[in-house]
């Protein structure tokens, strides 16, 4: 899809307005936070896996979450949704503290996020799947789930919902498969759409990008940036430091559990600190390798494609015992 | 099940009797006095039990069928006496405590009449032969779960020592525990590196008792036959993997269907067991009765004492050989991560391999001690395994330290928790405690918290 | 051999007093495990609450019948809320082990001497039925080609195939409905679930409720059948039977435990007088194998064919082999 598709609309120009005043400092002041977390720290043993002094995502905008493997972009995103406790440390969403709410109810406050090793739920259809994401069902009930007469029609309202969804996902031709048999860049999708059905405020994608067919990268950019357009806020974890840019309104980089930088995609790049955080991921590279590799510019791209392809479970850092009962 | 299996017999039996023999019944209310004969957990076949109304008159006989089940039609309500013919009991069954059992007969009423077998009398007046081991021996000698007559008879002897008493139970749970060590480890082991939470594993155990059972009865001294019943068991663990869990794992199959697939091989180990050598409980010809010797404040028999030798040599062996080796340290990093494992050049099938092997022999080792304790029967391995379960995940299941510790201390709080809760109900006793402990500290015992996303 | 009479009394099975109580035990094991994907390994001690219920209540403490069908419901719905709690949050193989060891812990308070004065010890409990059976609305006996029972049997038949019946459309009606998807989709990955706003951990326990109410509908139709509550009916195996029943059925399908139930006590009786047939008339050397082995080779059987199944076709006679969980987790 050609880039004028995701460079200037309204929203983004909103976005970007909004956000040219802010100080490109970690930790920056935004002047309408949907998001406000401070002081959250995780340790696993004696390591610190997320340490975030302060950090706010602005409402409306795409945020980018960047770091090399191991940084804790995935811890903080666990701890932020209640998928994990943090040792200590506060967060409000829409001003509401959400510290030791668990993750159904942080769902339900309008704050949904996806996964990086996608959660398709493979033994069913895609269009429940879909029906599974809709929030307030009666027919979720126990007792009433038994008497079909009480649910009926807003089974058919939420069938209707979705599959407006798939089509807008071009996955509407899929909608009674099982979710197992599609493919990795439609598995995406999916979880993406059923996200949608929960109707949150604040989508959080874990790496939307990974494992997905190049070909398909762009079209799932649009989606991401089409999120933005409907009025919702959008903060992803990313590696691909070319995908960041193309659709970010402000990108907070981490590292060794830290926000290392914030700013503009343009100025975040530039900075040292962040070039550092990734070289410190691939020490193992001789330094005429990586000299070649700044200056043609591709250093961005290298690290992506490397970082993409390496198991998480080789880093310590967030690796706590996934592949032990090989789950 | 075994029960069950016997109401079933019985309820065959009486529709058999009541459909094909006796037509005249099934046209009537059907009114039948039956019932299961067993002793230890086994049924008791080729009894004679006879069934008299209460003029005397004799209404039928029935001899109890394979499943110790039987049953006799009578002709409709009333007060009948029925009467086992001790005679005719098996030489392995010791008695029964009452051989005439009055009772009284509803309209349409299957009346169940339950003989127990064992010792004469009461059962408490004249201790059986396990009853008479030393003070001290009080725990294993009833395994949980075993015969009526014997568990309910089987009262702590121990409180005849004394103040020694706890001492006493103690040491006993030191050596149950150090036993329970040795069967934990292959479980914890290959659990960590393989995911399979095996529930055959009971099963290992009894076949290393029942190896060396047979070898036994075939002539060799028992000595060598422990010998030759732990290479067995090595050879059944390797042979186990290499022809069954591997092509499993290969093909793939998830850890669920591994999990069942597990309950169906200990379901056919044990009943082919049972088929080998029958329900009953069999011992070794030598070491099942010695003297104890006093050492100190307390009483042990010397073959305990080297088997507790044997147990800790062999556990600081296997803790050795995991910290020291480069086997060990490579099955501690499989256990760890098989991914990364795999990664950094380890040949992870050989590592599962030698766990298999090394842990199958461990726990056919473990089996012959329990054998040696408290006999053998194709039961034992199932009443074991839950100690196990509990032992390995109040350690952390997956790790062969979490192993050795949590056997210590269920061995321990097992025979310890004797001197206030009935011994009967020990095994049920460590049970709740496991579930209060996964209750309070389950991140303690999980060991780590799984990533999510 | 009478291969006539062998059959007759193996049709008569198809819809006995067993397959009814497995068929049920199975039903609440396909609500946990087949649609949830909750290892319960311990559906014998809420057969056994069940059984317990009636028999206490009407044995030892001389009240109603139907106060005991209710002390039987509730015991199992708190039996599954005290298992359900520390465990629901844990991993999978956690509830295995914990409900194992629950059952393990009823069947031995059970049968213990030192609750003898409630629970009737090893020997169990007996005269408990006969408000049950004083309800029996049949005087004759029912004969249609080799379904002969008398009535007191086709009284436990006709009660238990309808509870059979309400079960089965209850999970029907539950399965096809928003609340049976978020079973199916705990099943399948329960951290999803969780991200769109679902309660998990109140799902599974409901779902845990409500298999363990079903199970303790299996332990109570024995019971009565029996007219006496043997703890030593409920051991592990009771569990293990019907999960290989399950198994076979179709694990996650509405109508699989039924089904497997049928066939499995079907075969079991065939395959018992058959064998018992041939040891008689000496077609299998008394040297190999004696009346007494034929309760064994039965349990053999069923071990090589949980087996078997789990490999070749673990998504059994009527499922779906795309939707069932076995290879996750």
């Amino acid at each position: 899809m050609p880039d004028d598709n995701l460079s200037l609309t309204a929203k983004r120009e909103a976005a970007v307005a909004a956000l040219a005043d802010v100080p490109r400092e970690p930790g920056a002041k935004k002047p309408d936070p949907i998001l406000v977390a401070d002081d959250v720290k995780r340790h696993f043993g004696g390591l610190l896996a997320v340490d975030v002094d302060h950090v706010e995502v602005q409402r409306g905008a795409i945020t980018a979450l960047i770091g090399p493997n191991g940084a804790g972009k995935t811890t903080f995103f666990n701890l932020l949704t209640g998928f994990d406790r943090a040792n200590s440390g506060s967060w409000t969403f829409n001003g509401r503290s959400l510290h030791g709410t668990p993750p159904f109810k942080v769902a339900r406050a309008g704050m949904v996020r996806t996964f990086q090793l996608t959660k398709a739920l493979s033994k069913l259809t895609v269009i429940e799947n879909m029906r599974l994401g809709a929030t307030g069902q009666r027919g979720e009930s126990f007792w009433r789930a038994m008497l079909p007469f009480t649910w009926r029609g807003q089974e058919d309202a939420i069938t209707e919902r979705a599959e407006e969804l798939l089509a807008r996902f071009k996955l509407d031709t899929k909608r009674d498969d099982f979710a197992g048999s599609l493919s990795g860049g439609q598995r995406k999708l999916l979880e993406m759409a059923r996200a949608l059905m929960v109707g949150p405020e604040l989508v959080m994608l874990d790496e939307p990008m990974a494992g997905v067919n190049p070909a398909l990268t762009q079209s799932l950019l649009q989606h991401v940036a089409n999120l933005r357009e409907q009025g919702m806020t959008v903060l992803f974890i990313e590696h691909d430091m070319d995908m960041v840019r193309d659709i970010a309104d402000w990108v907070v980089v981490m590292g060794q559990g830290r926000i290392l930088a914030e700013g503009p995609p343009e100025t975040v790049m530039s900075d040292h600190k962040v070039i550092d955080a990734y070289l410190g991921a691939h020490h193992d590279q001789s330094l005429a390798e990586l000299e070649e590799q700044l200056e043609t510019g591709t250093l961005a791209e290298e690290v992506a494609a490397e970082l993409g392809q390496a198991p998480a479970e080789a880093v310590p850092v967030e690796h706590t015992g996934e592949t032990k009962d090989g789950r | 099940m075994q029960k069950l299996a016997r109401c079933l017999g019985a309820l065959l039996a009486g529709l058999a009797a009541v459909l094909l023999a006796t037509p005249a019944v099934a046209q009537g209310s059907g009114e039948t006095i039956h019932g299961t004969l067993t002793y230890q957990d086994a049924p008791v076949a080729g009894v004679t039990i006879t069934v008299s109304s209460a003029d005397g008159e004799e209404i039928g006989v029935a001899q109890t069928a394979a499943d110790g089940t039987w049953e006799v039609p009578v002709p409709g309500p009333g007060d009948y006496t029925v009467v086992l013919d001790a005679a005719t009991l098996p030489s392995t069954a010791p008695g029964v405590a009452r051989d005439t059992i009055e009772t009284t007969v509803n309209s349409q009423q299957r009346k169940v009449v339950l003989f127990r077998v064992g010792p004469p009398e009461s059962g408490e007046d004249q201790p059986s032969p396990e009853q008479t081991s030393p003070p001290g021996e009080g725990g294993e000698d009833q395994p949980p779960g075993d015969g009526s007559a014997e568990a309910e008879a089987g009262e702590d002897v121990t409180a005849t020592a004394g103040n020694n008493q706890l001492l006493q139970l103690f040491i006993s749970g030191l050596r149950f525990g150090l036993i329970l060590g040795l069967a934990g480890l292959g479980l914890s082991l290959v659990f960590g590196t393989t995911g399979l939470t095996n529930f055959a594993h009971g099963e290992l155990l009894l076949f290393g008792a029942v190896a060396a059972l047979l070898i036994n009865q075939a002539g060799v001294p028992i000595l060598l036959a422990v010998l030759l019943a732990t290479l067995l068991s090595a050879v059944f663990g390797w042979g186990q993997d290499r022809g069954f869990w591997r092509p499993l794992r290969k093909k793939p199959t998830g850890l669920i269907a591994l999990m069942i697939i597990s309950i169906g091989v200990s379901l056919f180990l044990r009943y082919l067991t049972q088929f080998i050598i029958g329900g009953g409980r069999e011992t070794y010809d030598q070491y099942t009765y010695q003297d104890p010797v006093e050492i100190g404040p307390v009483f042990i028999t010397p073959r305990d004492l080297v088997i507790m030798g044997i147990c800790v040599a062999l556990l600081a062996a296997v803790a050795l050989a995991l910290t020291r080796t480069r086997m060990g340290k490579a099955t501690r990093a499989v256990a760890d991560n098989p991914a990364l494992a795999a990664a950094s050049g380890i040949n992870v099938d050989r590592v599962i391999t030698v766990v298999w092997t090394a842990g199958t022999a461990l726990a056919g080792l473990s089996g012959i001690f329990f054998g040696m304790i408290q006999g053998v029967d194709y039961l034992m391995g199932m009443r074991i395994l839950l100690l196990v379960f509990a032992a390995t995940i109040l350690g952390g299941l997956g790790t062969a330290w979490g192993a050795m510790v949590g056997a210590l201390v269920v061995g321990v709080f097992i025979e310890v928790s004797a001197y206030v809760v009935p011994s009967e109900l020990k095994t049920a006793g460590v049970l709740v405690v496991l579930i209060l402990i996964l209750l309070v500290r389950p991140q303690g015992i999980l060991g780590r918290r799984e990533r999510v996303g | 051999m009478d291969w006539g009479n062998i059959l007759e009394l193996s049709l008569r099975e198809l819809i006995g007093v067993q397959a009814i109580v497995f068929a049920l035990a199975a039903i609440g094991i396909n609500v946990q495990f087949g649609y949830t994907g909750l290892l319960n390994f311990g559906q014998a001690a809420f057969a056994a609450v069940g059984g317990y219920g009636i028999a206490v209540i009407v044995t030892t403490y001389d009240m109603s019948f139907w106060l005991g069908l209710v002390v039987g419901i509730v015991g199992a719905i708190v039996l599954a809320l005290l298992l359900g709690i520390p465990t629901l949050r844990l991993r999978a193989d956690y509830l295995a082990i914990v409900t194992i060891a629950a059952s393990e812990i009823v069947r031995l308070v059970g049968r213990s001497a030192w609750g003898r004065d409630v629970f009737g010890g090893s020997d169990g409990i007996t005269g408990f039925s006969s408000a049950f059976y004083d309800l029996n609305p049949f005087t004759e006996p029912f004969e249609f080609g080799p379904f002969q029972f008398r009535e007191r049997v086709l009284w436990v038949l006709v009660v238990g195939w309808v509870l059979v019946a309400v079960c089965t459309l209850v999970v029907w009606l539950l399965m096809r409905s928003p609340w049976g998807r978020v079973l199916k989709g705990i099943r399948e990955d329960e951290d999803a679930v969780r991200s769109l706003g679902k309660n998990v951990y109140a799902y599974k326990m409901q779902s845990l409720v409500l298999g363990g109410v079903i199970g303790a509908l299996a332990g109570m139709v024995y019971s009565l059948f029996q007219g006496a509550m043997q703890p030593d009916v409920y051991a592990t195996n009771f569990t293990f039977f019907a999960y290989a029943i399950l198994i076979l059925g179709g694990a996650a399908t509405v109508f699989g435990p039924v089904l497997g139930a049928a066939i499995v006590w079907f075969a079991f009786q065939f395959i018992d007088l058959a064998l018992r047939g041939a040891i008689r008339q000496d077609y299998i050397p008394s040297w190999f194998m004696d009346a007494n082995d034929t309760g064994a080779v039965r349990f053999m059987l069923t071990g090589i064919v949980l087996v078997l199944l789990l490999v070749f076709r673990p998504q059994g006679i009527l499922g779906d082999r795309r939707e069932i969980a076995l290879d996750a987790r």
